[in-house]
């Protein structure tokens, strides 16, 4: 649908802002990417009283139009580059009315832009509770723009915020609110002449942020250095005095606008819950109980649904297996593009469940406090109090824990964070651990209450988050920080999470990655179910020959029947020949061809593995089955008589699959946050570098 | 006296700043000369700090408190 008017939203973070979004687009928003950012660009259409269609553009949360992030630089690069398809018509500023200070310093921005502007008035009960009144018709006169008092989270007001958009002014009509071009004046008035920019205020800002403005020419860029030099502008001594001003302005605004009755009781309701849960001791418990039981719900409650999932795609290959007709093209589309995409869509229960518990968080002003409990031992290892949840997340699945670094506003500690998540233990790992703990590790107590089995996988998980950790503090010191690192972050007071917000985003994460990610996790599969499923030659053509030969189909049950040929077809394919191939680089990890095959088949998911396992030692083809393939396993003989998995081996194993990058869905949503194969490269690199390195110390140590 | 000296409880008037850089933040977030500081709170383990500044709560690091020096 093609908008009659694009609006942008724009106000500081914690505003309401995306709220007022979601009432305003509803279901029809698309989220996407600002080109060259990992912000989400998260855009929709309005419907206006009058029948015109407005594009809403949400713009990233921001203080001021000077940025202290990449993400925050978007801002102004919308609004100020009259080519960027996405600049708006209008601006709706959304104000915090019990904040309406601080608030009211980006709205003095950007009316000096002289973009048309509309004043959105939010959260005036909150205001009110507080003692604070606010003339509404005063600030509108004294700004000269519409002011519309709303409630964002109660849907009150947004009619009356809809006409304004509609009747608003195609030029902008606001008052000037502090005289910019004494910061500069010959700077100003030359860059206007030179770049042919009207506005002085755009002047000023062009050359605060020339650096980084993708929309100047490098000579223009060059050019306002230049100008600079010239005329000795320093960049902070003039935003200093740029924002003592506006707040004189608004000190002066407010005065005549606002009248604050002096409140007795201090102690305010988000004070009394900050108390408890930024304790020393019960803030940690707290915190700590909140992601355990995260951490179980993401677990127990996606068990089902996966499991649903896992078998409608089942069912559904096998049906239409049986009314598709037979050949290589209706085993690529049901069997590789079908088997992809179901490995796609077992991830969404999961996503859908660890954002709904994000966005709770977030919502509720918790996950500040978390940051702020949290950083003093985060900043340490080179991570962020926000990394906390991912990594934990991580013990569930890579995948959307990877997707929640989002809110981590520090680049460096965010690439950190996504960097390391993987090694923590998933639950994809799981059925590999136990598999090989129970081959090698006796099931007996020891101390007589610890299970050596159990404690052997606990082992696994605690070593796999100290590894998560060792990893993020090498990388601290290889990664250079591209912004220097603030931590001065608003707490925000305490509120109830708006249920619609977190169903929406639960619905919109999961769509994200089901779009973005599933193109690469797809096309892994099928390349995956290729060198499964086809060999050089007619080697496989002649194994089918074989086993229809009478001495084979009379003596065997028709199941062993197929499972032998399976597995022999499977030595055979291309998967088996790269098993053989890789056998002399992994023969030092204690591994053969067989295990080889394995590695390979499971490089796109790791639970891959014991089925690949079952295939090979061919028992029933079912990961459910772990008994017979353990038997088999174990009674697996090398040439010499000696049994292939050794304590040694299986302790090696187990370390290859703790740090090998073996899933192709995390490689995916790893590209996709990062927006560069640079860094799903690098993580895979350095991934299976560890892993190799680790497993040899292990075989060799346990030999 | 700065920031970071201040205990839980206590207040104190902004009165300049010792980092550029990092004033120019601080006075976009509400930490303007003469405005009220009063700290809220520390954090479990010692760092950052808690705030309250025009109105609302802000935490940062005891270094960044360090930058602000008061009346």
């Amino acid at each position: 649908m093609d908008a009659d008017i694009k609006v942008a939203l724009v106000g500081n973070p914690n505003t309401g802002k995306s709220t007022l979004f979601n009432v305003l687009t509803g279901l029809s928003q698309k989220i996407g990417n600002f080109p060259g950012v990992t912000v989400d660009k998260k855009t929709g259409i309005c419907e206006l009283p009058d029948g015109r269609h407005a594009q809403i553009i949400d713009l990233p949360g921001t203080y001021s139009l000077y940025p202290k992030s990449r993400d925050e630089s978007i801002v102004f690069s919308v609004l100020a580059d009259k080519a960027n398809p996405l600049r708006p018509d209008l601006v709706v500023v959304i104000l915090d009315a019990s904040n309406l200070k601080r608030n009211l310093l980006l709205y003095t921005q950007v009316a000096d832009l002289k973009i048309p502007v509309i004043i959105a008035l939010n959260m005036m009960d909150l205001a009110k509770k507080s003692g604070t009144s606010i003339n509404v018709d005063i600030l509108s006169e004294k700004l000269g723009v519409p002011v519309v008092p709303i409630s964002a989270r109660k849907n009150e007001g947004i009619g009356g915020l809809k006409e304004a958009v509609a009747f608003a002014n195609k030029i902008a009509l606001q008052e000037e609110t502090i005289d910019v071009e004494v910061i500069a004046p010959q700077l100003i008035a030359q860059i206007g002449d030179e770049l042919e920019v009207d506005n002085p205020y755009m002047a000023l800002q062009i050359a605060h942020q020339h650096e980084t403005l993708k929309f100047l020419t490098p000579q223009q860029s060059d050019r306002v250095e230049e100008l600079e030099q010239e005329h000795s502008f320093h960049s902070q001594k003039a935003q200093a005095s740029e924002t003592i001003a506006r707040y004189n302005f608004i000190n002066d605004l407010l005065y005549d606008a606002v009248t604050q009755k002096v409140t007795a009781h201090d102690e305010t309701i988000s004070n009394k819950i900050d108390k408890v849960l930024t304790h020393k001791t019960f803030g940690f418990i707290i915190f700590f109980a909140i992601l355990l039981f995260i951490f179980q719900s993401i677990f127990a409650w996606s068990a089902y649904p996966m499991k649903l999932i896992g078998d409608f795609f089942a069912w559904l290959q096998f049906s239409l297996h049986q009314v598709l007709p037979a050949g290589p093209l209706t085993n690529l589309a049901v069997d590789g593009v079908l088997g992809g995409l179901s490995g796609v869509m077992v991830f969404i229960p999961q996503i859908a469940i660890l954002f709904g518990f994000i966005s709770i968080l977030e919502d509720t002003g918790y996950m500040s406090r978390v940051t702020f409990m949290m950083d003093r031992i985060m900043r340490k290892v080179g991570l962020n109090g926000k990394s906390v949840v991912p990594l934990i997340g991580g013990f569930a699945c890579a995948v959307p824990s990877i997707m929640s670094t989002r809110n981590i506003e520090n680049w460096k500690d965010r690439m950190i964070t996504i960097m390391v998540t993987p090694l923590v233990t998933c639950s994809a790992r799981l059925p590999i651990y136990t598999l090989m703990i129970a081959l090698v590790v006796p099931n007996r107590n020891v101390w007589w209450i610890f299970n050596m089995q159990g404690l052997a996988l606990t082992a696994m998980y605690v070593f796999s988050l100290i590894s998560a950790v060792a990893v993020a503090y090498v990388m601290k010191f290889i990664l250079k920080a591209r912004e220097r690192g603030y931590f001065i972050m608003e707490l925000p007071v305490y509120r109830m999470p708006r249920w619609k917000n977190v169903g929406q985003d639960m619905y919109q994460r999961a769509k994200t990655f089901v779009v973005q990610a599933g193109k690469v996790i797809i096309a892994i599969s099928v390349i995956l179910w290729v060198l499964a499923s086809y060999g050089p030659g007619d080697r496989l053509a002649k194994i089918e020959q074989k086993y229809k030969q009478p001495q084979y189909a009379q003596h065997m049950k028709p199941d062993d029947l197929h499972r032998a040929m399976a597995s022999e077809k499977l030595e055979n394919s291309y998967a088996g020949a790269l098993g053989h191939a890789i056998e002399p680089v992994i023969r030092p990890l204690g591994f053969d061809w067989k295990i080889g095959i394995a590695l390979i088949t499971s490089f796109a998911a790791r639970e891959v593995f014991v089925g690949t396992m079952a295939t090979i030692y061919s028992v029933e083809g079912d990961a459910e089955k772990m008994e017979s393939v353990q038997q088999k396993m174990a009674a697996a003989k090398q040439p010499d008589g000696t049994p292939v998995f050794t304590v040694a081996v299986a302790f090696s194993l187990m370390m290859f699959y703790a740090f090998a990058m073996q899933c192709a869905s995390t490689m995916a949503v790893v590209y996709r946050e990062t927006k560069s194969w640079r860094w799903p490269a690098a993580q895979f690199a350095y991934m299976t570098g560890l892993a190799y390195i680790m497993s040899f110390i292990t075989f060799h140590l346990l030999r | 006296m700065r920031l970071s000296q201040l205990e839980v409880g206590e207040t104190g008037i902004v009165k300049e700043f010792t980092d550029l850089e990092m004033s120019v933040k601080l006075m976009e977030m509400g930490c303007l000369p003469g405005e009220e500081i009063r700290v809220s709170r520390i954090a479990p383990l010692g760092d950052p700090i808690a705030i309250h500044v025009s109105g609302y709560q802000l935490s940062l690091r005891k270094k960044e408190a360090s930058t602000i020096i008061l009346q």
